[in-house]
């Protein structure tokens, strides 16, 4: 399996070459990265192969601070498995999207797979520390690739972004050295950490921390407020990554960290305040009030691009109520919205920034609609249509799987938000078609005060491109596929919740666990 | 025929044909205009074709299940890929092979993206195969769903001048519709960890409760099986559409292109009524008696609310889209009177079974009449340069004689008078209502005089009377539109006179159906 | 006792010394018509050779010896702090090389290398009053070092603020220390010990106690007590900020914990405190979280690099008095990782201001914008300093935040009194990130303005000298077992 370790090898020796390469070639910078990308996916592949399901499979073991008991441990299991082939679909895709990028392209690249490594880092982590380290690793890149290479307010967004982020990684720290303290200082390994019995009292505690604290990368609403202003000043590649890997490395933090370490968390208090009981209820509530809250606010967006930022915050609801339901339906349901949403946001991000955004210069729908672009882009608008169906959840496509599942998890354990949510995905609708109609099959020319520059119509706008045409082709594929075969990831997801690293999990939800 | 024949996976192949044409269609240019007719008219000529073949192999006394196919498919999520078709299935199918080669005639000139509008026909017709043939909701709801798509991007592109806000109504209505319906199959589907329709049928009256017990926290179980059945009854009525959820209908038909309209009214609203013979009428028996009176009562309502409407019509399209409710509102009538508690009534099995036979006779002829009557609308429409208005002709009789002819016997049939198809279908409804929900029938007959009323009208309006000078050059049916319009019309005459070549096929699964509620 | 023995212990601070003198010599005597920039290569080179044979004199021969009663010691960990110490010297001396804002070269270096041996003896003392004595010898060429740029009145204002701060820190420090002989009558850390913990909470201990430590406060600019460190930082000509801030830090981290461990903490909790706490404890952590929220929030509003550096090593001084609070071995070894970490990360990024002040002519954020396209090593050494004083993995501030916060932790189980010093810690260190970024961004992301097109030189050794510290940093914070592990085992043996 150590064939895995090298998807992060491959990923910072690739963006250390492309430091080497020379300033003014950006063809051959593009091709080594796309290069990179792709052993990357390979190696990712190679590995989902060689992966018995249901096995936690070692891929490196090497003690690193002994003093401290900190090793250098990577291992995979079905989870971690369908992250690291998201993110290899995610990047190669990303790079093919970033076609276009002229300015600085080295440094482009070589931060882009930083941060590519830095994902695979913190999806192939079993220690703790290990794992925080890559996931800090993450953040920085981000921030540059928004700020240099970004468009709207990028510096803003980049900001905030980072410090969002920072600031969730801060909460998951505190929680991770009190553990790693109660534990004795021992080991920081995730099986061993999993292992100790924490006191009930500091899992109350501890769980929403480090829950939390991972959660505001996964857009937890009220913390995702970062989400919709980061989409949108990234530039395409970054959207993509940001959406579509980035946002899961939150939600593999809650799950991974956050709910194997300290189970207990989620019993009831005692005592129930509006009533809710537990850490769980409230969770489950937030997530719940993010699907339809995104959805709504994505419904009167202006700015193309803030409509799928804002369906992110809606989306990744599923995940993390996916994750609260604390059944096998709704944990396998999240990690399968987990890569699917990776999938689907990748391909819609991508039609709004590089074939809509790069070409038009505009993303507000109402100048768009003056722009008949199902006529000028047909590439386009066949692309956007289809990742609109499936990002509204119709079924065929891997997003509906997986809401699915999550909706029968939901219904097992909180009926009512089971419904609300279902209020959600019809907002979802909406807004997608909306944005859909809007953007490429409007039929009426924008009215003259929306659009100064009236000579807009008669833009020549460039055809889309072969690299943008095989990302795009390989992301619907993957979508449709997963869609139409789901037990190709649910085969590898669903057996990894038997492992041992789930026992405290499986242990305190009892007898609904079945 | 060889076995070999027989067992080749005729169902898949039958949803699979226009499938891949209708993808085939939407990668190609829209220069191939030609092309993209002749592989429309192909592919669903060849449908037609298997649809017959099956007919023929199909073993009608049974009345089971029949050229079952099934596969593991999704274990966790207990989807199987689960096909197969019993009488009522067959006469879906065969509708909608029926249906489709007409619409695709009717769409001839068409002449914008040509072949993006056949392409999507196509893939409306492999959604309703796949609809009409799964047994299992994964499945059936992905087909049902993939009929959606096209038409939404047939009335949305190629409809009238108000077609955006009737292509986005019709999605947004249906589609919330089907999250009703997925949120109550997803109940379902935690109780009982079954998808499949014939395993959730199986489990009988109150089995569906008992299977939620200890399954949902804080809530009653009988509770959550009505929400599931609200839900799913939601999704189903959007679709037929059963007043008060039909508010999409009048513009979508209006606003739709004359081929899409004959698709719409004629097979997908077919899909509703289908749903609630496939689905609620076997799976949730118990809840339909819950509330019996209520749904009868909005049945009754929606027939004569329909009826009126369409009389007050002074458009075409939408006098025929009303009437197309109140037609699907006996079918809903029928199928409801059959759940009546056994205990409540002295009728017969045989009433049940005659109900039950009218409602699938009646969605046949319903399909068959209203295609062509809206065929014709698009026609008038066509040579009126766009008026459609009932008021707007008068005396075409004396100009378009064939034309007026073979229109009228279609009004007629839509009429209910007997030797048309349309008679039989009502007639069978009526006959096993009347014993089983006195009341409701009666009550409903008012539609049915309405109906006559607001039909003669047209014939007299636009037919007879003084001609209208402005259509004095107004020109007959063409030699194609002829041919196109004979087929049709004779059908309606020989299931008129012969219902047998239709009831025979279903009878025996009618009898299995009602078995349960005699019971 | 002998004289050999004594100077066997003592050697490398002679050493240092006899460099000191060497520089002078050779400054005044030989090379009074050198070029300058040669001068200071030759007398840059003299004291680094006096630093290293001091370095390799303590790596040969590890001792272990306690002259004088406590007077002068020498164990494995005051020899790690020792290393630690020179070789910032050295680090400091090589990037003031190209520094031309003296004449007077040779009393310059000297300065520094005296600097460097008041703190090796302030850091090997058991005994009040060496220590005072040590602390003074430090300060008073510190004050030196920091008004040697005379041409500028911002030199001669720091150097003013920084004396008179100092002068007074070392009034409360004296005052402190007699309270506290006058009850032990001795000057002994330990006898002093054995009295505290007898006196219990004795108003004239509890008095002592929290004077020695508001000067020692004085000395690593915690705050309250920090309002002299941004002028001298900003003031100071670069190389002895550089050096104050780092060699004094390490210095002055080291003997507050040395005080607080061996001195006071022996004293009982006082009930009425929060948490239970001693009264040196309560105190500490006051200054820690006061140090903290105002360091960074501070920091935030600076428009000036050196400004931002002043007040992010307020912030630090915080995290670093959680690991004097928490007593035992793993506390003590995580602060002088810690310490030591910092120390250099912050030379590191003096170095790289250092430049970009000498190109530029001025230290505001503006002038770092597109420092990337001018020079990219510079850039990403920079980056690697600022990463790190932010805590970012895999460099070594990240790890030393790690190492120290499960430290304290660790040091206050079973109730983790301390947590909430630490979530606050970890808290107001994702504040910081926000003005570290700051930096970051005129480098890499801001384009340079047009008129400042110049010529940027960047001198090889400087550059060679930065890489090699950045390289560290990174080292350290990638395998930060070769250092945990032998701090671990001498703090073990020293009992610290």
């Amino acid at each position: 399996m150590s064939i895995l370790a090298w998807t992060i090898y491959l990923s910072f020796i690739g963006a250390g070459v492309l430091l080497l390469l020379p300033k003014d070639e950006p063809r051959l910078v593009r091709g080594f990265a796309l290069v990179t990308a792709l052993a990357g996916l390979a190696c990712a592949f190679c590995g989902t192969l060689r992966f018995h399901p249901g096995a936690i499979a070692t891929v490196a073991r090497t003690r690193w601070i002994p003093s401290l008991g900190i090793e250098y441990y990577l291992a995979v299991d079905g989870i971690s498995l369908t992250l690291l082939l998201l993110t290899g679909l995610a990047a190669v895709a990303g790079i093919l999207f970033s076609w276009n990028i002229e300015t600085r392209t080295n440094e482009f690249f070589a931060f882009y797979l930083s941060l590519i490594g830095g994902v695979y880092g913190v999806f192939l982590s079993f220690d703790v520390f290990l794992l925080f380290v890559f996931y800090e690793i993450a953040i920085i890149p981000k921030y540059f690739i928004i700020a240099i290479w970004g468009s709207t307010r990028r510096e803003y967004g980049a900001m905030k972004l980072a410090l969002y982020s920072f600031a969730g990684s801060a909460m998951v720290l505190v929680g991770l050295i009190a553990a790693f303290v109660l534990s004795g200082a021992k080991s920081m390994s995730l099986l061993e950490l999993a292992k100790f019995p924490f006191p009930h009292s500091f899992q109350l505690w501890a769980f929403p921390l480090v829950f939390v604290g991972f959660g505001i990368l996964a857009g937890l609403w009220p913390f995702h407020t970062w989400a919709p202003t980061g989409h949108v000043a990234a530039p395409t590649a970054a959207s993509m990554l940001l959406a579509g890997v980035v946002m899961k490395l939150g939600a593999y933090g809650c799950l991974r960290v956050a709910m194997t370490l300290f189970p207990q968390g989620l019993d009831p208090w005692g005592w129930t305040v509006l009533g809710l009981g537990s850490w769980r209820d409230v969770l489950s509530l937030l997530a719940v009030i993010g699907i339809v809250y995104g959805a709504t606010v994505a419904l009167v967006q202006r700015d193309f691009k803030f409509v799928i930022g804002y369906s992110s915050v809606s989306h990744m609801g599923f995940v993390l109520l996916g994750l609260m339901t604390l059944n096998p339906f709704g944990l396998m349901g999240s990690v399968l919205q987990m890569f699917s949403h990776g999938v689907i946001a990748g391909l819609l991000f991508a039609v709004v920034g590089r074939m809509v955004y790069d070409r038009t210069h505009t993303r507000e729908l109402a100048q768009l609609e003056g722009m008949s672009l199902n006529t000028a882009l047909p590439f386009a608008a066949a692309t956007f249509t289809l990742a609109s169906i499936a990002s509204m959840g119709l079924p065929g496509f891997s997003g509906f799987v997986a809401e699915l599942q999550v909706l029968v998890g939901a219904w097992h354990a909180y009926p009512a938000l089971s419904i609300l949510t279902g209020v959600g995905v019809l907002i979802g609708i909406a807004y997608s078609l909306r944005a859909l109609l809007k953007a490429f099959f409007s039929d009426q020319p924008a009215s003259d005060q929306t659009v100064p520059n009236s000579g807009l119509q008669h833009l020549e706008l460039s055809p889309i491109s072969t690299p943008e045409r095989i990302g795009a082709t390989i992301l619907v594929l993957a979508s449709l596929l997963i869609g139409l075969y789901p037990r190709l990831l649910l085969d590898l997801i669903g057996p990894s919740f038997g492992s041992p690293l789930f026992d405290g999990l499986r242990k305190c939800v009892g007898s609904s666990w079945s | 025929m060889p076995l070999l024949v027989i067992n080749m996976p005729w169902l898949t192949i039958l949803t699979l044909i226009p499938l891949a044409c209708g993808i085939l269609l939407l990668c190609v240019g829209p220069e191939r205009k030609a092309f993209a007719r002749n592989l429309g008219i192909g592919a669903s000529t060849v449908s037609l074709l298997i649809v017959l073949l099956l007919w023929g192999a199909f073993k009608s006394a049974s009345g089971g299940f029949q050229f079952e196919e099934s596969h593991q498919w999704i274990p966790s999520l207990g989807v199987r890929y689960h096909l197969a078709v019993d009488g009522l299935g067959l006469v879906m199918v065969l509708l909608t092979a029926l249906v489709v080669p007409l619409a695709l005639f009717a769409s001839w000139n068409i002449e914008d993206r040509v072949p993006f509008y056949f392409g999507l026909v196509l893939l409306l017709e492999a959604g309703l195969f796949g609809t009409f043939t799964a047994l299992n909701f994964f499945h059936w709801f992905l087909f049902w769903e993939l009929s959606l798509i096209p038409a939404f991007f047939l009335i949305k592109f190629w409809g009238g001048p108000l077609r955006s806000g009737a292509a986005t109504q019709f999605f947004i209505y249906t589609m919330a519709g089907s999250i009703a319906m997925l949120l109550g199959f997803l109940a379902i589907f935690l109780a009982t960890n079954e998808f499949d329709f014939n395993e959730l049928a199986k489990l009988g009256p109150g089995g569906l409760a008992a299977s939620f017990a200890g399954k949902v926290s804080s809530v009653d179980p009988k509770t959550v099986v009505r929400m599931a059945f609200a839900g799913i009854f939601l999704g189903l009525a959007v679709k037929v559409p059963l007043v008060p959820f039909h508010t999409w209908l009048p513009s979508a038909y209006a606003e739709a292109p004359t081929g899409t309209t004959m698709l719409l009214t004629g097979l997908m609203s077919k899909m509703g009524v289908y749903g609630f013979l496939r689905i609620l009428l076997p799976i949730f028996p118990e809840e339909i008696r819950w509330v019996l009176t209520p749904l009868l009562w909005l049945t009754v309502i929606s027939i004569v609310f329909s009826a009126g409407a369409a009389f007050a019509q002074r458009d075409l399209k939408r006098l025929f889209g009303y009437s197309s409710i109140n037609h699907l509102g006996y079918c809903l009538l029928g199928i409801f009177a059959v759940a009546t508690p056994a205990a409540a009534s002295v009728a017969p099995a045989t009433e049940r079974v005659a109900a039950l036979n009218g409602v699938i006779l009646q969605m046949f002829n319903h399909g068959l009449t209203a295609a062509a009557l809206f065929w014709f609308a698009g026609l008038l429409e066509q040579r009126g340069r766009g008026l459609r208005g009932i008021d707007d002709f008068g005396g075409l009789r004396k100009v378009a004689p064939v034309f007026c002819g073979l229109m009228g016997i279609a009004l007629f049939s839509s009429l209910g008078l007997p030797g048309l198809n349309g008679f039989v279908g009502e007639f069978l409804i009526f006959k096993g209502v009347f014993p089983l929900a006195s009341w409701a029938a009666a009550l409903a007959v008012i539609g049915l005089l309405i109906t006559a009323i607001f039909i003669l009208g047209i014939l007299q309006r636009v037919f007879n009377g003084p001609l209208n000078t402005r259509w004095s050059a107004w020109p007959d049916l063409t030699q194609r539109e002829r041919l196109l319009a004979f087929p049709a019309i004779a059908l309606m005459f020989v299931l008129g006179i012969y219902p047998q070549a239709l009831v025979g096929a279903i009878n025996g699964t009618v009898v299995r159906m009602v078995e349960r509620f005699t019971i | 006792m002998n004289y050999v023995e004594l100077l066997s212990a003592a050697a490398p601070e002679t050493m240092v010394v006899l460099a000191a003198f060497a520089v002078l010599a050779v400054g005044l005597f030989a090379m009074r018509d050198v070029e300058p920039a040669i001068r200071r290569l030759i007398e840059v080179m003299i004291g680094c050779v006096g630093c290293t044979a001091a370095i390799g004199w303590m790596v040969a021969l590890p001792q272990h010896t306690d002259l004088l009663g406590g007077i002068f010691v020498v164990d494995s960990v005051i020899q790690v702090v020792k290393i630690a110490l020179l070789t910032l010297t050295i680090l400091a001396l090589l990037i003031s090389q190209d520094s031309d804002f003296t004449k007077h070269v040779g009393e310059y270096f000297a300065l520094i290398l005296m600097a460097a041996a008041g703190m090796m003896f302030l850091v090997s003392s058991e005994d009040i009053l060496f220590i005072f004595v040590s602390l003074e010898l430090t300060s008073l060429c510190l004050y030196v070092l920091a008004a040697f740029n005379k041409g500028q009145e911002q030199s001669a204002e720091a150097a003013i603020k920084y004396f008179l701060f100092g002068g007074m820190s070392a009034a409360f420090t004296l005052f402190g220390l007699s309270l506290l002989y006058g009850l032990a009558h001795s000057t002994n850390l330990a006898e002093i010990a054995v009295a505290v913990r007898s006196a219990g909470l004795d108003p004239l201990v509890v008095l002592g106690i929290v004077m020695t430590l508001v000067g020692f406060g004085f000395k690593v600019a915690a705050a309250p007590f920090h309002l002299w460190a941004p002028d001298v930082y900003q003031g100071a000509p670069l190389p002895s900020a550089a050096f104050i801030a780092s060699g004094s830090k390490v210095a002055g981290f080291f003997i507050t914990a040395r005080v607080v461990s061996t001195g006071f903490a022996g004293q009982l909790p006082n009930q009425a405190l929060p948490a239970g706490w001693p009264v040196w404890a309560s105190l500490l952590a006051i200054l820690a979280a006061v140090s903290m929220v105002l360091g960074n929030f501070a920091a935030i509003v600076q428009t000036r690099v050196r400004r931002l550096l002043a007040y992010s090593a307020i912030a630090h001084a915080g995290y670093m008095l959680l690991g004097v609070i928490a007593q035992g071995t793993p506390a003590t070894a995580s602060l002088v990782y810690y310490v030591i970490t910092y120390a250099l990360t912050t030379l590191g990024a003096f170095g790289v201001v250092a430049i970009v002040q000498q190109q530029t002519g001025d230290d505001r954020l503006t002038d770092f914008a597109g420092l990337a396209r001018r020079s990219p090593g510079l850039a990403v050494c920079m980056m690697v300093f600022i990463l790190s004083l932010a805590g970012i993995p895999p460099l070594a501030g990240f790890f030393g935040k790690f190492y120290i916060f499960s430290a304290v932790l660790q040091g206050s189980a079973p109730g983790m009194k301390a947590l909430w010093l630490v979530a606050m810690a970890v808290a107001l260190s994702a504040v910081s990130l926000y003005y570290y970024l700051q930096v970051l961004k005129q480098i890499f992301v801001v384009p340079a303005s047009a008129e400042k097109e110049i010529h940027f030189r960047t001198p090889l050794l400087q550059q060679v000298v930065l890489a090699v510290v950045a390289l560290t940093v990174i080292v350290l914070g990638c395998a930060p077992e070769w250092l945990i592990h032998r701090l671990t085992g001498v703090t073990a043996v020293a009992g610290l």
